[in-house]
């Protein structure tokens, strides 16, 4: 991830903004933060069809469709503010939460709830009307007193046992002050359960594992969404008149090794003290991108209430359960 | 009888999985899909066994096993189990092991059980026995001689919820997690939810306050007056005898953190560890249905409780004078 000043060089000092930062999109836009992401992607190339996309990320955007524009920079920095006074952003879709296990806390910290903060500023700033962050069903937390169905009213417990969740919280807390904070704004907050696709977050990278290692004696039940759902749901949430929190899951939920057995790999079940112990030791060796406290995530349930998605947002999931589960597969390189 | 079961394909159960029913293979398929050791050894020997055990078990018990089984209203899905886990074909080997007990251990009598309402029903009952047997056995009652058969569902404790194999067995067989939101979602989906309301006060009696029930908790009041279901009061004997407990040290308990210390004199003697062999009798008694509000003050739920209540504890009083026998 390649982090660049967009200074403008001194020798251009009658221009007080370098050629990127002059407006290139035409009426109302969409920015998308952490549009580099395989979801990001997703989401811009749907989007782009219908209105101006702007896109954000740290990351240079790689193949991008010609009328995207895009700035590469880091969301904490001024630059920000000059993407939102030089385009006629009329709505903000945040997926740049930082989710990497590895990244030190204080980054994570900074970049999220820091970050994020800034982006709030300018959105209350600029009066942009709609809002729509991308948080995660993680933020209610696996533990074994969890009702079968979280509701969006549910306590977000997650950073109980895992505390590198608690900034993930934090975000959405965060994104939730603003229903009260600027009323105007239509926030929305989108909480969907594991992710399944080409997207390398926990859940996928859990899958595509071979063999599959669950603890012995636990099955718990699951949900899973495709990307290209979530992408969907997004998509739903820009809607005008669309505002509140939702919790989306995909297809029907079903036992864990349900998800394995389609995927047709073999499965390792290891007792839960030692593959704590085992866990811990590769971590501290640097051979897994699991952190100990996600094996909770395998031993209990976290399954969200989706009917206010489907009631109020008007969201079904287009894909079934075996494409969404057979599709960590695609496209790995 | 037993023979022809084997070839019923059950229309109402797993519409549209793709295991084969009727027969224990397809439990197989639930097992953990390992390749090698002792895993694939136990498919092996239960593959074999498995269609015999189903046969012998059919033949023992006299009735219609899998066709009760079939017979279950259940909410499943496409992988076989419904959205709390519960899953037919474990819950099968569970229900013949506790019909067996329920027809031949602890022969049973049943009154009443046509009165239990279809649809959602909240069974309260009393507690008795150490060990919850009582639940075990009016679960078997309402899936051996219920019409239509059902299978009960009952609430766990949340520290047992975290047990590796107890965990996963309980949610095989259709057991929750003890919290409210579960509870409603149950009733909403028409099953029937057995409770305690006794609790550990009413488990760990010792023989001398048998069958004199103690207090119940309102949570079941509020969750039959917030979802509408039809209270059914029912009345367990048999249970304070299986374990004769003569004291209960509570400072020793408190110390080991368990809910109770029994002093149960018949474990120390050889095979006493079993239940003793107590005849149990059910009651089920005409459904109560009660209306107002779920959050209403304690002394409110607690007038409406003391009719579940006394209508539980008169049908004890009235079952204890007509029996004779304890053992038979």
């Amino acid at each position: 991830m390649v982090d660049t000043q967009s200074q403008p060089p001194p020798s251009s000092a009658p221009r007080s903004r370098t050629p990127s930062m002059v407006s290139a999109t035409e009426g109302p836009a969409v920015l998308v933060t952490g549009i580099c992401g395989r979801l990001g992607k997703r989401l811009a190339r749907v989007l782009h069809r219908e209105r101006p996309v702007v896109g954000v990320d740290r990351r240079p955007f790689v193949d991008k469709p010609k009328d995207i524009h895009h700035v590469q920079v880091d969301i904490r920095r001024k630059k920000l503010k000059d993407i939102f006074r030089n385009n006629d952003i009329k709505a903000v879709v945040h997926l740049g939460v930082m989710h990497d296990p590895r990244a030190s806390s204080a980054e994570h910290h900074s970049w999220n709830v820091a970050g994020f903060g800034k982006l709030l500023e300018y959105v209350s700033q600029f009066r942009v009307p709609k809002l729509v962050v991308l948080s995660s069903a993680n933020v209610y937390g696996p533990q074994a007193s969890n009702p079968q169905f979280l509701s969006e009213e549910a306590p977000l417990l997650g950073g109980q046992n895992f505390s590198d969740i608690r900034d993930l919280v934090e975000v959405d807390m965060l994104a939730q002050s603003f229903f009260w904070k600027l009323p105007e704004t239509e926030t929305v907050i989108l909480r969907p359960v594991h992710i399944l696709g080409t997207v390398h977050n926990a859940p996928s990278n859990f899958l595509r594992l071979n063999p599959v290692t669950t603890v012995m004696g636990y099955d718990p039940m699951a949900q899973v969404v495709n990307e290209a759902d979530v992408v969907h749901a997004i998509e739903l949430a820009l809607r005008p008149g669309i505002r509140g929190i939702f919790n989306i899951a995909g297809a029907e939920p079903v036992p864990l090794s349900r998800l394995i057995k389609i995927l047709g790999r073999k499965r390792l079940s290891v007792p839960f003290s030692i593959a704590k112990v085992v866990l811990r030791r590769m971590w501290a060796l640097r051979l897994t991108t699991f952190p100990v406290p996600e094996l909770d995530h395998i031993r209990f349930v976290c399954m969200v209430d989706d009917r206010r998605a489907r009631e109020v947002l008007g969201f079904v999931p287009r894909v079934s359960l075996e494409e969404t589960v057979l599709s960590v597969d695609e496209g790995r390189w | 009888m037993g023979g022809s079961v084997s070839a019923v394909q059950p229309p109402t159960l797993d519409r549209r999985s793709r295991a084969p029913r009727g027969n224990s293979r397809s439990a197989l398929a639930r097992l953990p899909a390992a390749s090698w050791g002792p895993a694939a050894l136990l498919r092996r020997v239960l593959g074999t066994a498995g269609g015999a055990l189903d046969d012998v078990l059919d033949r023992l018990m006299g009735e219609p096993f899998l066709d009760r089984l079939s017979r279950v209203p259940l909410a499943l899905g496409t992988s076989g189990v419904d959205p709390f886990g519960l899953d037919p074909h474990w819950a099968k080997y569970v229900l013949m092991s506790i019909g067996m007990m329920h027809r031949k251990y602890f022969r049973t009598e049943v009154h009443g059980v046509d009165r239990v309402p279809t649809g959602r029903v909240l069974l309260i009952a009393n507690h008795s026995g150490q060990i919850p047997i009582d639940g075990t056995l009016v679960a078997a009652a309402m899936f051996m001689d219920a019409e239509p058969p059902r299978i009960v569902r009952a609430m766990v404790e949340k520290w047992a919820v975290g047990l590796p194999f107890v965990s996963l067995l309980f949610t095989r067989v259709g057991q929750v997690v003890g919290v409210p939101e579960n509870a409603t979602r149950l009733l909403a989906q028409g099953e029937a939810l057995l409770v305690f309301p006794e609790g550990v006060r009413g488990i760990s009696k010792t023989i001398d306050q048998r069958y004199q029930l103690t207090d119940f908790g309102l949570g079941f009041m509020r969750l039959a007056i917030e979802t509408g279901t039809p209270v059914v009061p029912v009345a367990v004997v048999g249970g304070e005898e299986q374990y004769i407990s003569v004291a209960n040290v509570d400072a020793l308990a408190k110390l080991l953190r368990l809910p109770a210390f029994p002093i149960i004199p018949q474990l120390f003697l050889p095979g006493g560890q079993f239940p003793l062999p107590t005849k149990y009798r059910i009651w089920f008694g005409e459904p109560m249905h009660f209306s107002g509000d779920p959050d209403d003050d304690d002394s409110i739920m607690e007038e409406k409780v003391w009719l579940v209540k006394q209508t539980i504890q008169s049908m004890l009083n009235r079952g204890l004078k007509e029996r004779k026998h304890i053992f038979w």
